[in-house]
């Protein structure tokens, strides 16, 4: 009988759910929480899952929901009220459907669905989202990370300076947008300290930066700066494992000069580059549920009992037991 | 780390090229220059690739001056240091117990020094005539703490680890070494153990 797996997402913003086989998603739901003021409010987030998720989970099974062979979740990393939203749907489904439930984690999803949907087999992945900025590669039965932001993620950074200066949100396509009308580059502060690198510092002198230069100067500036930060730890981490293949992952993975600038250090070492389609980039259902897929074809379920949300769930704590 | 020992002759050796550095050995001399990123910025990549430069040939200097062996310095242009030629071998090559001791030696002074190597493999460790010689200090950085010590050295447990049969002697006569240089070894190894369970720095 052929497997299909139920995934649920929540663990920011996006609340989302889908059923995927070993060829193909079956169907995605998706309800996004739009915050009224300034950025993510965590009990807010939670409050927009708990509302839409019975409705998201009644269409998605609606559209191919037949035989569910276990329900997977995002059991961390994330922000705490989310995950356990999410997670109480999860078990409830689960029992209610008569079938293992699968805890997942989020980041490792967003590399297996990358290597689901485009030709990567072994490559080094840049995980660039809200809250997370991280160099991974497997090794001797885990991702490791080889690089990470020592403060805040870069998508909360870009989010975090376009707040500031009265962009709504989201702003890092804004000022994606904003740095294409610039005219000059303004010096800022480029933090890369071993394989880890930082966005804090560079975010304040980017809001300084605004009283002797021009907005779009500025958002051209930071871009720069912070994605040269990020190719330059993905090469050394080609460089280190001996890897020749790249692979572009999370939400800040839609930004153009993000990945051209990835795609021309590729060029350069004489390796392959990857971008999933957008609609697997960003926070999603299929990702998990076809994680959910691959640990469940290794025998792996997660018992009731064990089944609670991890908000700091590591990558490299997580033992790979499908490869 | 690419070794692509092509001579082209009599004209510098193109000696191995990582991440962001060429190495061509001229006579004596080894050429370490930083190459140009295409995917930055000009402007960030120049004053990276000027500042780097600038600080590596700095902590080789700094790092000789506190008794740690590292090749003598001949000169230095904005993107370029040339230094002396270790004829040795990588410490990969011929490492053993007492060498590891010696090794732990090496990096108790360097730490005592204040100075962080960044990036400790038994690559960028040369041996020759029965001494040790500490190369690439482009991630070294000046730093205190109990946490950069420690990751310094577990990076190098790392190596070790996946490069090496008998890694528990390497590790256990390298902690010898260490104590033996620096003062308060014992935290910084425990720092190592504590780094180890949190599964990280690959
Ligand atoms: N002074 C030197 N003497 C002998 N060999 C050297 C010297 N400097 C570098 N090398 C050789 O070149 C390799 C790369 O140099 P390194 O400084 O480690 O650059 P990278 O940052 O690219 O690793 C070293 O592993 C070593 O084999
Ligand atoms: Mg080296």
């Amino acid at each position: 009988m052929k497997i299909s797996i139920l995934g649920l997402e929540g663990t920011a913003w996006n609340l989302s759910a889908a059923i995927v086989d070993e060829n193909d998603v079956i169907a995605e739901t998706t309800a996004t929480y739009i915050p009224a003021s300034g950025g993510i409010h965590p009990r807010e987030a939670a409050q927009h899952h708990a509302n839409h998720i019975a409705d998201i989970v009644r269409q998605t099974l609606k559209k191919g929901g037949r035989n569910i062979s276990a329900v997977a979740f995002s059991i961390g990393p994330g922000l705490g009220p989310c995950l356990r939203t999410v997670a109480t749907a999860a078990r409830a489904l689960a029992l209610s459907l008569e079938v293992p439930l699968i805890g997942v984690n989020h980041c490792i999803a967003h590399i297996e669905v990358g290597r689901w949907k485009t030709p990567a087999k072994d490559p080094v992945t840049l995980y660039v989202s809200g809250a997370n900025s991280q160099v991974l590669a497997y090794r001797k039965g885990r991702y490791r990370v080889f690089g990470e932001t020592l403060d805040i993620g870069i998508g909360n950074a870009l989010d975090k300076f376009a707040r500031s200066v009265g962009l709504s949100h989201p702003g890092g396509p804004k000022v994606e947008e904003l740095a294409r009308q610039a005219k000059q580059y303004v010096p800022l502060p480029y933090t890369v300290k071993g394989m880890d690198f930082s966005f804090s510092g560079l975010t304040t002198a980017a809001q300084e930066a605004l009283k002797r230069a021009a907005l779009p100067d500025v958002c051209h500036s930071f871009q720069e700066t912070a994605f040269a930060m990020l190719t330059e730890v993905t090469e050394r981490a080609v460089a280190h494992t001996g890897k020749n293949e790249v692979l572009l992952a999370g939400g800040v993975g839609a930004n153009l000069r993000l990945r051209e600038m990835l795609a021309i250090m590729c060029e350069d070492r004489g390796i392959k580059f990857y971008v999933p389609e957008k609609r697997f980039m960003g926070d999603n259902g299929a990702m998990i549920a076809y994680l959910g897929l691959l640990m469940y074809k290794s025998g792996y379920s997660t018992p009731v009992p064990d089944s609670r949300v991890n908000p700091g769930f590591r990558p490299d704590d997580a033992v790979v037991t499908w490869q | 780390m690419a070794i692509v020992n092509m001579a082209i002759g009599g004209s510098p050796t193109i000696f191995a090229s990582g991440a962001e550095a060429m190495i061509t050995l001229d006579g004596n001399t080894i050429i370490k220059t930083r190459v140009q990123k295409r995917y930055r910025l000009k402007e960030i990549d120049e004053t990276l690739r000027i500042s780097r430069t600038k600080a590596e040939a700095r902590l080789i200097s700094e790092a000789r001056r506190c008794g740690v062996p590292t090749p003598i310095i001949k000169d230095v242009t904005e993107f370029e240091i040339k230094m002396e030629y270790i004829n040795g071998t990588s410490l990969k090559n011929v490492i053993n117990p007492s060498l590891a001791g010696q090794t732990g030696e090496l990096i108790g002074r360097l730490h005592t020094c204040g100075i962080v190597h960044g990036d400790l493999t038994t690559s960028n460790i040369l041996f020759k005539d029965g001494k040790l010689y500490l190369i690439d200090f482009g991630l070294a950085y000046l730093d205190k703490t109990v946490e950069a010590r420690g990751v310094d050295i577990h990076v190098l447990f790392q190596t070790f680890e996946s490069t090496h049969e008998n890694h528990d002697e390497l590790i256990e006569a390298f902690k010898d070494g260490y104590s033996r240089m620096f003062g308060n070894a014992c935290e910084i190894l425990e720092r190592v153990k504590e780094i180890e369970s949190r599964g990280r720095y690959a």
